[in-house]
């Protein structure tokens, strides 16, 4: 737009608010959720440096602001997976069969505590814990049972696991290899990403150091063997679930993200050897516009860095593709029936935004873990989306709005703040190391709170239009019987494998551990010999020993 | 001048949701209590024996993991055995109604404050249950 235009605009714009000052506001703060305040109207002043071909270009090429394929939704729609998980393998497995029925395509696992952590069933700090919260697997013998009867040439996983991802990977792979499926043509994602635990979801197992070497050990094994895993999720969304704003879950993701990137150079990896197979996992949270603006984003920024600052020459390796699930902490233990609407407002805004694969919160999951129906109304929301809304076939259907233009060069703005703030103090891990994330996120949670509390913002049914309603609403309730089931299962194979072998490996993965050859291989080996996964732990431990923070609030 | 309330947050079980407990600990700080935070990942042996070392009127436990059931019953428990039943034990997080019921019939919570509650509230109910000679 011409310099004059623009001035017209900017006279036209000051005669208007001369009378729109005249007319009295609600008095209430203009903010997003985040806490980022909004002007009242976005002009075409508010992008007038907006160059179309160097911020915008068109999908599928750099720097991918508009989505990562040149077809976007009306070649393939985004993938829908339910993250699902509890009690033994085998509830799990039928529960993954059901979601497959029901039209779900691609399978999202998750994990229980003691699995997350490293600890097998039997052992004293998993009591109460086991398939509480997601599905408890010990040994390879559990992941054989899981995917029974679903065949893995067939199907993408994504596995939510992060300080033991190494050893849950390697029992997909040998799962793969007793269906007859060889690696190569395993697909799926395993999260991977250990930052972001030191920084925000908090479960580690290892120090850092030696946590970013299993992570560069699978990204180098993976792009030999498994070349269409992704290796890394880089996650956003616990950041975000933590209390976070929508810049620093932006912001702090991908300074991690630069960070797996360093490492992997650093390890003696070609980068686009490595990075066309990193992927993101990001929140969507209710404040719509706000999410979309972070979305975009986070595209440009990455491919910009990727190029310019790692030379990068796949544009593969530019892409930043990525998973959302919408935000469970908007959702309100409160007229739990209203979490339906949040999810599907925050599920838009993920697909305007062009994501790759989206999971919906059920409804019921503030309360426990969701129920067969309350997932499937979860997955109806996707599927109305897709099917009814028509929202799927205009590719970044936002694009040239002034606000959302205005947002999205905001929130790179932002980011880029925090990418100087952390090289500042000497990086990422040196910032976890200062308690930089961390407190930033308990201020920026703290605030929020401050403002439910005192009404400044307004959440329905909690703090405004309550209703002295007795919660009515079905959960689903883990047998405690399911532990005691799981606790003899591992303690049977302990009985009846090969033990010798298992010694054996496991005295292999020490070694290993010890010097600076890639740790995959070993761990297995270990694997195919059914050593569990606290065995596996436990032995890296004794050489990586473990991470301890400091408490804070 | 009255004492100050003491407060033990406490994180126990697995889990590293600790925005709860986190945002808690800094509301009963801010409303003039002294507030201990034990960090995640603490066996319930370790959360009473710094609830005594600490001398606290109250402890709160934060629980996200679904093992609410094992785990209040444990600290209290633990707290009896060691002469300091009348510590209050109360808590929060991922807790289902009926659940609440019975841990509260039982004895195994004195108050459970479920997501939504606002800091007031806790507050409140800290001042009104705990006796500062």
């Amino acid at each position: 737009m011409s310099r004059e235009k623009i001035s017209e605009i900017k006279a036209a714009r000051e005669k208007w608010l001369a009378e729109r000052n005249k007319m009295k506001d609600r008095d209430i703060k203009f903010e997003t959720v985040s806490g980022m305040a909004v002007n009242d109207i976005y002009t075409p002043e508010d992008v007038q440096d907006l160059d179309y071909l160097r911020d915008l270009g068109f999908p599928g090429e750099y720097p991918f602001t508009r989505g990562v394929q040149r077809n976007m939704y009306r070649g393939r729609l985004w993938t829908m997976r339910q993250f699902a998980g509890f009690g033994t393998a085998h509830e799990s497995n039928q529960r993954y069969k059901f979601l497959l029925q029901q039209g779900q395509t691609g399978l999202s696992v998750a994990f229980d505590m003691p699995t997350i952590m490293g600890y097998d069933s039997d052992h004293p700090r998993a009591l109460g814990e086991v398939g509480r919260v997601g599905v408890a697997i010990d040994s390879l013998a559990d992941m054989e049972v899981l995917f029974d009867g679903i065949p893995l040439d067939k199907i993408s996983t994504s596995m939510t696991i992060n300080a033991p991802a190494s050893i849950l990977w390697c029992m997909y792979i040998a799962t793969g290899e007793k269906q007859g499926v060889p690696p190569e043509k395993l697909t799926g994602t395993i999260q991977n990403d250990i930052l972001k635990e030191y920084i925000a979801q908090k479960s580690w197992i290892f120090p850092p150091e030696p946590s970013m070497r299993l992570i560069t050990d699978i990204f180098a094994y993976a792009s030999k063997h498994v070349p269409k895993w992704n290796t890394i999720s880089i996650s956003g969304y616990h950041i975000r679930e933590a209390g976070s704003t929508a810049v620093q879950e932006l912001a702090f993701t991908l300074a991690n993200g630069f960070a797996y990137v360093e490492a992997g150079i650093k390890a003696g990896l070609n980068v686009d050897d490595f990075a066309p197979r990193l992927s993101f996992f990001f929140n969507s949270h209710i404040d719509f516009f706000e999410e979309i603006a972070k979305f975009r984003a986070a595209r440009r920024i990455w491919a910009r860095r990727m190029k310019e600052k790692y030379g990068a020459k796949n544009p593969r390796s530019w892409m930043l593709r990525f998973h959302t699930q919408t935000a469970g902490c908007s959702l309100t233990a409160q007229q739990p029936e209203n979490n339906i609407v949040r999810t599907a407002y925050e599920a838009l805004a993920a697909v305007l935004g062009g994501t790759q694969s989206l999971h919906t919160n059920s409804m019921d999951e503030v309360l426990a873990l969701p129920t067969e129906k309350a997932v499937q109304i979860a997955l109806r929301t996707q599927q109305i989306i897709a099917y009814e809304t028509g929202a799927p076939n205009v590719i970044d259907p936002l694009a040239g709005s002034y606000y959302v233009e205005a947002l999205t060069n905001k929130m790179e703005e932002e980011a880029e703040k925090y990418f100087a703030e952390i090289e500042r103090r000497g990086g990422v891990l040196a910032a976890i190391d200062q308690n930089f994330f961390q407190q930033e996120i308990a201020d920026a949670a703290y605030q929020y709170q401050r403002a439910i509390d005192n009404k400044e913002r307004i959440l329905v049914g909690v703090n405004e239009f309550t209703t002295g309603e007795e919660l009515d609403i079905e959960i689903l309730y883990i047998d405690p019987e399911i532990e005691r089931k799981q606790v003899e299962r591992v303690k049977k194979l302990r009985r009846e494998r090969d033990n010798i072998r298992v010694q054996e490996t496991l005295d292999a993965l020490r070694n290993a551990a010890q010097g600076t050859e890639n740790l995959i291989p070993y761990i297995l080996e270990c694997v195919r010999a059914y050593a569990t996964e606290g065995e596996i732990i436990q032995t890296l431990k004794e050489i990586f020993g473990e991470y301890k923070e400091k408490p804070t609030f | 001048m009255a004492r100050k309330i003491r407060v033990l947050v406490a994180k126990p079980g697995l889990d590293g949701h600790d925005r709860g407990a986190r945002v808690i600990a800094r509301g009963l700080r801010d409303a003039g209590m002294e507030v201990v935070y034990t960090g995640l990942h603490q066996t319930p042996e370790q959360i009473v024996e710094a609830a005594i070392q600490e001398d606290v009127d109250v402890v709160g436990l934060s629980i996200l993991s679904g093992a609410h059931m094992t785990l209040f019953p444990r600290v209290c428990e633990l707290l009896k055995e060691n002469n300091a039943e009348d510590i209050l034990v109360i808590g929060g997080g991922i807790i289902p109604e009926a659940d609440i019921k019975k841990l509260k019939e039982n004895g195994w919570a004195a108050e459970l404050f479920t997501p939504g509650t606002p800091i007031e509230t806790i507050v409140e109910w800290i001042n009104a249950n705990v006796k500062v000679d």
